[in-house]
């Protein structure tokens, strides 16, 4: 492996690491996402330092040209973090639609409140109010209501 | 100035705190088993405090049991982890305009009747923002968690310590009583997966004062931690990123009119 490949590896490498530090130091993005590219980060660093730990690991997966092995490392960490990413956005996109779900029966069981309410008292401006300014009328019901039954 | 108070056995003074509005959040995932019983607990030997039950998204009969018990349920619509159940009772806690909070498990290792222990030590130094029961500061001390979970948490107390300037000997601990400072402040930002190492770290950096008491713990009853062996590697690994990254902030609390914890408008 040639010294400067050595060199232009390892700034890559470093450079990785230093901004996602940098991202979880400005908080845009958690520690929970972070660990992974960190590890990745860390090993890729290890590997373009040390000439005989990166030998080692082409020689294990039968690849000829040590650079190589980087690449191939590099690449299963892609790989692994695309799977990490698909299984976030999996879980993320089943909790929207939860979300979605106990919103429409909200506004449902809003609806039926305001019906009610118009029914008893026929001039009662709340439900209007209620009604007309989701936002705020399903804030202050979320802790008012009693529990969905199942 | 740390006070070893006895274990109460007498009733509790319901006029505490000067007379504040007084709520218990009860974070439960899956807690069937124990969640009732610290729900009778805490009416019988904390009367002055509302009760709250955050079902965290719990697949069986968390939320039923809680609400036959005698709490008032909220209802996540999905999991969403103990950093953000324990937030929703801060929000809860602001919306409501309570002057104090306290945090018990619903694991049933929080003995309620401690609650005056915590009580006693915020009213006789008001100016402390959050008091904390510790496990580790009780004359009858024994707790029996497996050693890899005691050495995370022996080396958190070591590095809190060190960052906070005092000593605190459970950083891990979420028995803790706070009043409206940091209500507001927790309700606003509060860290995500394992909180209560990094909420120690925040209270640091806002200038809020808090203490530790001695309290009596139990093993949990029933149930399952939401810690296992497994994770354990995990949240020592997550908790020190934090520890270190939030040492490395610029600007490491969120002050009303700064960007959102999470600014979703940005991009790298």
């Amino acid at each position: 492996m040639t010294g400067y490949f050595q060199l232009v590896s390892t700034i890559a490498s470093f450079t990785l690491l230093l901004v996602v530090l940098e991202l979880v130091r400005q908080r845009r993005l958690f520690e929970r996402y972070a660990i992974l590219w960190l590890f990745s980060a860390l090993v890729l660093i290890a590997l373009a330092l040390r000439g005989d730990l990166l030998q080692l690991v082409s020689n294990a997966l039968g690849i000829a040209s040590p650079p190589n092995a980087l690449f191939a490392t590099a690449l299963g960490f892609v790989l692994v973090l695309l799977l990490h990413f698909s299984v976030a956005v999996s879980r993320l996109s089943d909790q929207s639609k939860v979300l979605a779900q106990r919103l429409a029966l909200l506004e449902e069981r809003l609806r039926q409140q305001a019906a009610r309410g118009s029914d008893s008292e026929p001039a009662a401006a709340p439900t209007v109010t209620a009604a007309a300014q989701p936002v705020g009328a399903e804030r202050e019901t979320v802790s008012a209501l009693p529990r969905r039954r199942p | 100035m740390r006070v070893l108070q006895p274990h109460p056995d007498s009733p509790v003074d319901p006029a505490t705190l000067g007379g504040g509005r007084r709520l218990a959040i009860i974070p439960a995932y899956n807690e069937a088993v124990t969640v009732a019983g610290v729900v009778e607990s805490l009416r019988r030997h904390a009367p002055g405090w509302d009760t709250v039950v955050i079902d965290d998204g719990s697949t069986d009969d968390t939320a039923r049991l809680a609400a036959e018990a005698g709490a008032r349920v909220l209802h996540a619509p999905f999991n969403l982890g103990i950093g953000g159940a324990v937030q929703l009772g801060f929000v809860y806690a602001m919306e409501n305009a309570y002057d104090f909070m306290v945090q018990v498990d619903a694991d049933g290792q929080h003995d309620p009747r401690e609650i005056p222990s915590l009580v006693r030590e915020m009213e006789q130094y008001p100016q402390l923002d959050v008091v904390c029961g510790s496990r580790f500061l009780s004359d009858d001390y024994q707790y029996p968690a497996p050693v890899s979970r005691r050495t995370g948490i022996h080396l958190f107390a070591f590095l809190m310590s060190k960052i906070v300037g005092q000593r605190v000997s459970d950083p891990t601990s979420g028995f803790r009583l706070y009043n409206r400072r940091s209500i507001a402040l927790f309700a606003r930002d509060y860290p995500h997966d394992y909180p209560e190492v990094e909420a120690v770290l925040l209270l640091h950096h806002h200038r809020l004062r808090m203490r530790e008491v001695p309290v009596r713990m139990f093993p949990r009853e029933g149930g399952a931690s939401s810690i296992n062996s497994g994770k354990s590697a995990y949240y020592m690994v997550k908790v020190l990123l934090a520890i270190f990254v939030g040492l490395a902030r610029r600007r490491p609390a969120v002050e009303p009119g700064d960007a959102a914890p999470v600014a979703a408008t940005q991009s790298i």
